[in-house]
């Protein structure tokens, strides 16, 4: 059983946030968490246990979601908690005539359509996708292109510092 | 507060070493453990500060904004705290569990920083009756790893020490009145934080006190008094605890050790946040890296 929460710290965002958590926005964005870590995380091999993921937002500028999965993909690691892979993820937007990706606060609330995309970079199975806005079906495989290379490029810099930290603690072990 | 389960015998071993003056960790009765502190960490804020004492990890942020003055007080700004307790310090704070702690704590701090000569209101002031600046102080706790009270006290003041408000200019055109806020950002007005009050939290263990307790400590006790002191050693706010009871004269010493205690902290604290402002863009930042 995967149990997740997703809170704001009140200073986060420009204009102050009267509640951390419970409001309906972070209780959507809650549940998202559960979903994409449940497909992610080996739950069978921890039967009759609950794995909790809290995280919280201590900034905000955009990217509220992809920062929480990447940033909690790396604590399950850091736990030692088995996942079938890395979980990245992207943001990325149509504006003008160019796909762009991660978008920031400015941009999302520019009216602009949001695509945000979580993927498993090694197989690139996509564990969740979700759109805001208008978006014409010709740009779709665009940006959702633009937004899974995103997120492989996360993954590049994910594993990389995984991989020194584990080589620092392992180095630091033997003597 | 994160409870730490401990077995009779251990309690007697803290109680026996607090009254030859040495605690668990070797520290004296009055010694505080180590404390890192870091302002200006998040660009979003007015001023943010984080404070780190052994395992206890509190973030404070100001935000100003304009707003009315209360009716009461209408020459004054205000001032106002919000404490949340993040699950990442346990698990028992998910979703509601850790309304109590975070009320308990911002009570405190509001009634510490209520003494009007140790926090000027009236500075924040712009039109009295119609406009000032409201600085919210909301108060994060990340870890608890005992003296969550002191930590919390000395975040918020230098939070506050870091806090840079635009400066306003008033207009007053044929009735109607016109705030012009600066985008400079060096066109500021500093916060006086110089007679802000810290919290210092004396526990009574066995027949002596100690300051700055950690978890087991906080166990073993059976009645805190958290005081907020500033550095000319007033008392702005006593407050006692827990299930004992103490006796006036043992009220008395606690007290003075408070004092004794405060005074020293909040030098400490000031003379820290100057070094550090003197150093300026030297400085490397640490963040949350560490």
């Amino acid at each position: 059983l995967v149990n997740c929460q997703y809170s704001m710290a009140t200073f986060s965002t420009s204009e102050r946030k009267r509640r951390p958590r419970g409001d309906r926005k972070s209780q959507e964005m809650t549940m998202h968490l559960q979903q994409t870590f449940n497909a992610a995380i080996l739950t069978s091999l921890h039967p009759r246990s609950q794995i909790d993921i809290f995280v919280e937002v201590l900034q905000s500028d955009g990217g509220n979601y992809c920062a929480s999965v990447n940033a909690a993909t790396l604590a399950v690691i850091d736990a030692g908690i088995p996942m079938k892979d890395y979980v990245c993820a992207c943001s990325a937007s149509y504006l003008g005539d160019s796909p762009i990706v991660d978008i920031n606060y400015l941009e999302e609330s520019s009216g602009s359509p949001e695509i945000t995309v979580a993927v498993l970079p090694k197989s690139e199975q996509i564990v969740f996708l979700e759109m805001n806005g208008r978006l014409h079906e010709d740009n779709l495989s665009k940006v959702v292109d633009m937004a899974v290379k995103g997120c492989k490029d996360v993954y590049g810099v994910l594993d990389r510092t995984v991989r020194e930290h584990v080589s620092q603690v392992g180095s630091s072990l033997e003597t | 507060m994160a409870e730490v389960d401990l077995s009779d015998a251990e309690k007697i071993f803290i109680k026996h070493g607090v009254q030859d003056n040495c605690r668990e960790d070797g520290r004296g009765c009055e010694d505080y453990r180590h404390i890192e502190l870091e302002t200006g960490l998040l660009s979003n804020t007015t001023g943010s500060a984080r404070v780190r004492l052994a395992n206890t990890d509190i973030l404070a942020g100001v935000k100003a904004e304009l707003g009315t003055p209360s009716p009461d007080k209408p020459n004054k700004g205000r001032l106002e705290f919000f404490v949340d307790c993040s699950a990442n310090a346990t698990p028992v704070f998910e979703g509601r569990g850790g309304e109590e702690l975070a009320a308990e704590i911002g009570n405190i701090l509001t009634r510490t920083y209520d003494c009007p000569s140790c926090f000027d209101l009236e500075a924040l002031c712009i039109i009295p009756e119609e406009q000032c600046w409201i600085l919210y102080v909301d108060v994060l706790l990340l870890e608890c790893g005992g003296n969550l009270f002191d930590v919390a006290s000395i975040a918020v003041k230098a939070a506050l020490y870091n806090t840079k408000i635009p400066k306003v200019t008033v207009s007053r055109d044929e009735g109607l009145v016109e705030l012009e806020i600066s985008d400079d950002p060096y066109d500021v007005q500093r916060v006086e934080v110089q007679s802000a009050p810290c919290i210092v939290t004396v526990c009574k263990i066995g027949h002596s006190h100690v300051v700055d307790a950690s978890l087991k400590e906080e166990a073993c006790c059976l009645a805190r008094l958290t005081m907020g002191v500033t550095e000319r050693r007033t008392v702005t706010g006593v407050r006692k605890e827990g299930s004992g009871s103490l006796d006036p004269a043992s009220l008395e010493d606690m007290m003075q050790t408070g004092k004794r205690v405060g005074e020293l902290l909040n030098k400490s604290l000031m003379d820290s946040l100057l070094e550090e402002e003197r150093q300026g863009s030297k400085k490397k930042p640490v963040g949350f890296l560490k």
